[in-house]
Parts: C-alpha cells; structure tokens; sequence
C-alpha cells in the first residue's frame, strides 16, 4: 500500500467512491471499502503535502557517476 | 625496284626542333590548369544520378540533363554540411571547381557545396528523415507512453540560458510548487547540441536503473525557446529522435513556438507547442488535485452516508412490510380459524339431534299412520273372515235342522253308514245338544 502510486491510489478511490455511490453493498463490504477509501485518500493528501521544492542539477562527476547538485536558481536569471 | 617507302618520320625531321611533345602527364597537368583556372568558382545544377560512396566516405556521383552527363565528387568534409540525403533522381544546385582526375584522365566537379533544388536544404533533409522515421514507426501512437498523473520528480533537458528554463521553473512553481526537479544541462543549438541532448535522455534513462523507486524520473521535459528554424535544427536530428523513442521515461517535446513542429515532437509521448506549456500539462495545479481530492473524500462520506440511509429505508420498509405481513397473516388465520369453528360447529353430533328427533317423530308418525292403516286392514279382513267363518260354522247349519253324527267313543264324524256296526254309539249333535244313540241296525 506504502508504494502505491500517487495516480493509483487516486484512481482506486474515485472507484470506490463510484462503488459506494452505486451502492450495491452489503453494508460490512461497503464499511470496508470506505475505510480502504479513507486509507488512500491518507496516502494521496500525504503525498501531496509532503513533497517539498527542489531543483537539481544532474552532472556527472570524474568517474562518470551521476550526481545530483542543487541547483542555484539566481544562476538562471540573466 | 620498288620505291622505298616515305619515311614519315623523316619528313618531319625539319620540325623535329620546333615541336613539343608533351608527356601525358603535363598534358593531363596542364588541361588541369586550364579547366581549373576556367571553373574554379561554379554553379550547375543537374539531376544526381549513379551515387555510391567508397569506404573512405568520399561520394561520387553524377549531374545529367537530357544531353550531358557531369561527373561529381563529394569528399567527406563537404558532405559534412549536407543535411539532407543525396539520391537519384533528385534535382539539385551544385557549388565546386572543375579538375581533371590525373589517373583516369577524367574530369570532374568537385562539389563543396550541394543544395536541393527549389526547395530549402533543411526542409528536404526534414521531410527525408521525417519519411524515414515515419517508416520506421517512431511516430507511431501505439508507442506513445501514458503521462504520470503526478509526477514526483520532472527531469528536464535543456539550456540553463534561455526562456525556456526560466519559463518552466515559473509555471512548475506556480502549479505545484513543491515538485522536484531534475536538469541536465545542454547545448541546445550549434556544435554539439543534438549529441548532448540525445546523451541526457540517456542519462535519465540510466540514472532511473541506478536509483531506487523512490528516487525514479517520473517523466521528461525536452525543449528549448524559440528561434530560426536552424537553431532549432539540434530537434530534427535522427540522434535525438532516436534517443527519445527509445527513452523509457514518457517525454514531453516543448520546441520553440506553437507553429514550430520538429522531429522531436513527432517521436516524443506528448507535444508540447511552448516550454511554459510544456510544464503545464507535466503536472495538474496542485489545488486542482487537492479539490478533486477533497471531492472524492467527500464522495466517500456521503456514499456510505447514503448507503446507511438507503438500508435504513429498506430496514424500515422491511419492518413496516413484516408487520403488515404479520397482520394479515393473523387475520388471515383467524378467517380461516373462524371458518372452521363454523365449520366444526356445524359437524357437532349434537346439532344433528333435533334433526334426527324430527326425523324421528316423522317415522314414529309413518309407522303410526301404517300400522293404523294396517289395522284397519287387518280388521276388515278379520271381520271378513268372522263372518265367512261363522257362515262356515256347521253349527248354523244345526240351526237350519241339520245335525251330524260322531261315531263315539272316538269322536270321529260319520260319513257313511258302512262305517259303523249295530250296537255302536253314536252321538249326533243337533242345533242345541247332542244326543247318544245306540245303533240298532244298519242298513
């Protein structure tokens, strides 16, 4: 569940609630779902709160092995 | 005799100090000079014919029209230049010097230059490698990648000068600006341009197997700003379209202006006509993804709200149905309960007494009327026979005189007189008393 992609587990919740609003469920099935529900629609505002702003560059250091270096956004401005 | 023969050679021995003879090397060299000073700065245009190229990358090739043929050679450094493909057929403006091929003795044009003709050198070498590729397949929509709905990390390949860069690090931060982004800085015009950008698509693809799922390229922006249709051209190169449909990561083109089209953009998984817009359609706006979000949530709640509500419902209607059901079923019952006790009641062996005690009296009262009826038969026919009888009775027949004898001591009535003997007793019976006699005779 932890891996799941963000679009995923978007997709997956907008078919639950789909399910649910179709409502053929017992009530056990349809709790179910909603906690499954609840669960993703965690993970996704998790997901969207938790990503935070940042810009690399992608150089290659002697050896040939990527590195990622921060990039410095003045650098850009002319 | 016969006449010596002319000797030729002699007769010119006269001019054997005046003439030159050259060697045929000075003559080739000096036909060289001549063709060389002559057509040294040319222009020709002809239809290409026979090309081949021999391994050292030199093409040879020839320029006809309908009465001439002119044979060509292109070294390598010229055909350096040269974007589009050479073929047969094709009708091109040649630029070179005329010289002589000392070892075949053949002349030649030397082309530095070679342009199509009527239509631009660019435009042709696009619309030759555009049908290339198109046979290929790389422009084919089934090899185009899904977009990440939302990405987490967005590897972008362009100049770190330029709009471009500026203007897609602006619209990422206005969309959702917690993104991370990843550059690799190229050339994107000039020397070097198409091998760079076709390297940092490499780079993202190979980076993505290094790293761990957490840290995957999600998908790729490839781009610059606007400018000539040559300081585009890096975008039309076979090496970077072959470098973005082989790259695993979803691409983004994002080429110069709306009306610009490159190869690029044919092979990449998604056009886009500017940079700004490029970054646009690499991610949703985050309040977008948060209201959808919050809407789904929302459709969550009420979907379970509705569900108990629709259960309560058919709860309730199940209830108010069993109840009803219940009702009926009672009276139903107690109909039917009734109908039997009515039923029963009729069945009771003791209802059937009155009826019997009628039927009862009225054969009492038929046996009662026959027997009187037979009574009274009977009677009449016993009077009937009193009467009969008493006309029978031999009594009454005393009483008319008559009287009858009995032979005594037995009793026994006499019939004929044979039957008794002088000296028995008789008695004779007459109407009223009997008398004994004794027989004094028979006759």
């Amino acid at each position: 569940m932890a891996e799941i992609k963000f679009e995923e587990a978007l997709k997956k919740l907008e078919k639950i609630v789909e399910d649910l609003e179709k409502g053929d469920f017992s009530l056990d099935e349809a709790l179910k779902k909603y906690q499954e529900g609840l669960e993703l629609s965690r993970l996704c505002s998790q997901r969207l709160e938790s990503a935070k702003k940042k810009i690399d560059l992608l150089v290659k250091n002697k050896k040939g092995e990527f590195e990622l270096k921060p990039l410095d956004e003045s650098k850009i401005e002319e | 005799m016969p006449k010596a023969p002319p000797d030729l050679f002699t007769q010119n021995t006269s001019l054997k100090d005046n003439r030159h003879i050259y060697t045929v090397s000075e003559l080739t060299q000096n036909i060289k000079l001549v063709l060389e000073n002559t057509f040294a700065q040319v222009w020709v245009e002809g239809e290409v014919s026979g090309i081949g190229r021999i391994q050292t990358g030199t093409t040879f090739l020839s320029l006809k029209d309908s009465n001439s043929l002119l044979k060509c050679v292109i070294f390598p450094s010229n055909l350096n230049a040269v974007k589009f493909e050479i073929k047969d057929g094709l009708k091109v403006i040649c630029f070179g010097r005329v010289s002589v091929y000392e070892k075949t003795g053949q002349y030649q044009l030397y082309i530095e230059k070679i342009e199509p003709k009527g239509i631009g050198s660019l435009q042709l070498a696009l619309e030759q490698l555009k049908e290339k590729l198109e046979k290929e397949g790389l422009f084919a929509v089934e090899h185009k990648k899904p977009m990440p709905y939302l990405p987490s990390r967005i590897g972008v390949v362009t100049s770190l000068t330029g709009a471009a860069i500026k203007d897609i690090l602006k619209v990422l931060d206005r969309r959702f600006k917690d993104v991370n982004i990843i550059i690799n800085p190229v050339r994107v015009q000039g020397e070097g341009a198409k091998e760079d950008i076709a390297q940092a698509i490499q780079d993202f693809n190979r980076l993505n197997q290094q790293v761990g799922m957490e840290a995957q390229i999600d998908v790729l922006i490839v781009g610059r700003g606007g400018g000539s249709i040559e300081d585009l051209w890096a975008f039309n190169e076979e090496i970077v379209a072959r470098a973005i449909y082989n790259s695993r990561i979803p691409i983004i083109s994002a080429v110069g202006h709306e009306r610009d089209w490159t190869i690029a953009d044919l092979v990449a998984d998604l056009r886009a006509p500017t940079p700004s817009v490029a970054a646009e359609l690499v991610i949703p706006k985050k309040e977008d993804v948060s209201h959808e979000l919050d809407g789904f949530i929302g459709g969550l709640r009420k979907g379970l709200q509705d569900l108990v509500l629709s259960l309560d419902e058919t709860m309730d209607d199940l209830i108010h149905r069993l109840s009803l059901n219940a009702g009926h079923i009672w009276e139903l019952n107690r109909t039917q309960c009734v109908s039997a006790t009515k039923k029963l009641t009729l069945l009771n062996p003791a209802a059937l007494i009155p009826q019997y005690k009628t039927r009862m009296l009225d054969l009492a009262k038929q046996i009662y009327v026959r027997m009187d009826h037979l009574f009274k038969l009977k009677n009449s026919q016993f009077f009937g026979l009193i009467e009969k009888l008493s006309s029978l009775n031999p009594l009454n027949i005393l009483a008319r005189g008559y009287s009858v004898t009995f032979k005594m001591p037995e009793g026994k009535i006499i019939k004929e007189a044979k039957s008794i003997k002088t000296g028995d007793t008789i008695k004779t019976r007459v109407y009223k008393g009997d008398i004994f006699s004794k027989v004094t005779e028979v006759s």
